[in-house]
């Protein structure tokens, strides 16, 4: 079985957001980590390679010292890693980097994608699934556990206070939540090991049936006006009332304030 | 000459860190209160390799070089000295002897068990009447058949009563020189957890790393089988001493993470801390004081460093491992007592870590050889 995995370097957002002069990510001046949830997805993928025998391929996105990222993920216990890199690929939106990533991973066999469910520097969720429609494979996001039997994937995905469990057929790409495991650490050997393999280094034109105009900062249809660090909510209000008339404050609030 | 770490040594520690800040500072204080040897963390370590970094892969371990093994000690002991010596006793003092001077089956039989974690080693050598003058020690054995005996004890042994194999010392012979002198030969055995004979006697109240399972081991005719010896007949003197040097770039590495620790505190603290109506970190004598500290903490570093690189290239560095050990505890000592002077009332009371930490950083000045003993040996060198 062929899983691969895609991950994200991400800025590590523990120690707050820092941004430089002109609103975007100051990303020198914070520590460079594994996104969590594809830290979650790899640990799965690790724990069907030891369950069931696979091989496990890491990809990501990014620039250059992006490698970093998939040496961790090759200490953690990876078979392999490839990192697409290339200047024209650069200020992609979720569009144009689910686009690359799937233009890249259709040189490769595959049973199972895992995602991330979403990366924590931008939060969309909207990567993994892209994927899969760029594919053609079926999609199951919020995976909260993972289970394989036969051909298929049993998937539980979380919802607001259940969950589904969902089977389908593999091929598929399954968005991990990072609630699904607490991911290994590597090992030492494993981290000597991972600088002594080869991580496959490939650019725009190792890219799969894509078109130019879906690519980079031009193929973005998303345009980031500005970014900030999290807006702090008020207190709120708290009131003290009976059942109805609390339904009753409710709602003259939110007819107030024009939600219904 | 290049004084900085390559990729996967600087990943090496992240790991390191990320284990020590998630797994082991959570628990040091209560490993410190409550005196119990922490097992789960062990295990944890076993896990992820920790307990064999330095031995190649065909025997279990991770395949690293003593660099990234004396950085783990290093992290560990950060938050933890307790930790950190129990990796260090258990690598540098129990597996590494056995991959030296170990036949292929001792390899085989003893070493993979110990690099995956399975088993925990110890070693010993110090005897009640035996410390710094080891050539004094008494606990004899005699090959009987197919079985050597022992009969004698041993005090303040580190993974004590927790270890599954220990590196025993013993004499094997008494000679006779020129002079009609007695000199006591030594061979090194390795003993298994539950021979015939072998027990445990008083458990150590310590003044630091009290989560460290220290005991008197008691050898009452105890019988181990005859290809246990560890080494050739009459070399356990040699193979002890050797071990040591390896084992105090082990213990330098615990001073220096203890000292290392101690100055991050400080760092946070002094910053925090307001007297006067500022920060005491804006007063020159804590800037003073603190600059000091980093400046020799870093040399510690160096000389540490510096000793586990000399382990892996040469087959010699005594002196090496003796200049980083008693650099190292000296500055883990000085450094932790100021800090604790920088912490005034509060570096007093148990709550904070640094009172811990001053504790835990006197016995490196004290076990594998005294300072004084480091003296001797990097003098010896000299003056040869």
């Amino acid at each position: 079985m062929k899983i691969v995995v895609c991950i994200k370097q991400v800025p590590d957002t523990k120690g707050g957001v820092k941004f430089n002069p002109d609103g975007t990510l100051d990303r020198a001046a914070m520590l460079a980590i594994m996104n969590p949830d594809d830290k979650a997805g790899l640990e799965a993928a690790l724990r069907i390679k030891e369950e069931h025998g696979a091989e496990v391929t890491v990809i990501t996105m990014g620039l250059p010292k992006a490698d970093d990222v998939l040496r961790e993920a090759l200490a953690m216990g990876a078979d392999k890693a490839i990192l697409v890199t290339d200047r024209v690929l650069g200020g992609a939106d979720t569009w144009a980097t689910s686009t690359t990533i799937a233009g890249a991973i259709r040189n490769i066999d595959y049973d199972l994608i895992i995602t991330g469910r979403q990366a924590i520097d931008g939060d969309t969720a909207q990567v993994g699934p892209q994927i899969a429609e760029h594919l053609n494979v079926p999609v199951i996001s919020y995976a909260e556990d993972i289970r394989i039997e036969g051909d298929s994937v049993i998937v539980k995905r979380q919802y607001e206070d259940r969950y589904h469990e969902i089977k389908a057929k593999m091929p598929c790409l399954i968005t991990a939540l990072s609630e699904l495991n607490v991911p290994r650490y590597m090992t030492p050997g494993g981290i000597f090991d991972a600088y002594d393999s080869e991580v496959t280094v490939w650019g725009r034109n190792d890219l799969k049936d894509v078109d130019d105009s879906n690519l980079g900062l031009k193929g973005s249809p998303t345009k980031i006006a500005k970014a900030s660090d999290k807006v702090r909510k008020g207190a709120g209000e708290k009131v003290t009332l009976d059942a109805s008339e609390s339904v009753e404050y409710i709602m003259s609030k939110l007819k107030e304030k024009h939600v219904i | 000459m290049d004084f900085s770490l390559d990729k996967k040594h600087e990943m090496a520690r992240t790991l390191f860190k990320e284990f020590a800040e998630t797994e082991v500072k959570p628990l040091a204080q209560e490993v410190d209160e409550t005196e119990v040897f922490p097992r789960g963390t062990v295990e944890k370590m076993a896990k992820a390799g920790f307990l064999g970094i330095p031995v190649p892969k065909e025997y279990g371990g991770q395949g690293c070089d003593p660099l990234t093994y004396v950085m783990c000690v290093e992290e560990l002991s950060k938050v933890c000295g307790t930790t950190g010596v129990i990796v260090s006793a258990h690598t540098s003092l129990c597996i590494d002897p056995i991959m030296t001077y170990g036949t292929e089956e001792q390899k085989q039989k003893y070493v993979k068990d110990l690099a995956t974690g399975a088993k925990l080693g110890a070693f010993a050598l110090t005897e009640p009447g035996a410390g710094t003058d080891a050539q004094g020690a008494q606990t004899k054995a005699v090959l009987d058949g197919d079985e050597w005996v022992l009969n004698g004890s041993k005090c303040f042994i580190t993974n004590g009563k927790e270890a599954d194999v220990y590196i025993v010392i013993a004499i094997t012979s008494i000679a006779e020189d020129k002079r009609g002198r007695k000199k006591k030969n030594f061979s090194a055995f390795i003993v298994d957890k539950g021979a015939p004979g072998f027990s445990f006697g008083t458990k150590e109240k310590k003044m630091g790393i009290r989560g460290s399972s220290t005991y008197e081991l008691i050898f009452e005719d105890c019988r181990i089988p005859k290809e246990n010896l560890l080494g050739p007949e009459g070399r356990g003197f040699p193979i002890a001493m050797h071990t040591l040097d390896g084992g105090r770039i082990g213990i330098a590495a615990q001073a220096l993470g203890i000292a290392e620790g101690a100055l991050e505190r400080a760092i946070e603290y002094t910053k925090e801390r307001k007297q006067f109506g500022r920060s005491i970190a804006q007063q020159q004598n804590t800037q003073f004081k603190l600059a000091d500290m980093a400046t020799r903490v870093e040399a510690a570093k160096f000389l540490v460093y510096k000793a586990a690189i000399a382990k892996a290239t040469q087959k010699v560095y005594s002196v090496e491992a003796a200049k980083a050990k008693l650099f190292a505890a000296e500055t883990a000592m000085a450094v932790t007592t100021e800090v604790v002077q920088l912490f005034g009332g509060y570096g007093y009371i148990r709550e904070y870590d640094v009172e811990r930490m001053m504790r835990d950083a006197k016995i490196t000045e004290i076990y594998e050889g005294t300072s004084e003993v480091q003296r001797m040996v990097i003098s010896g060198a000299l003056l040869k």
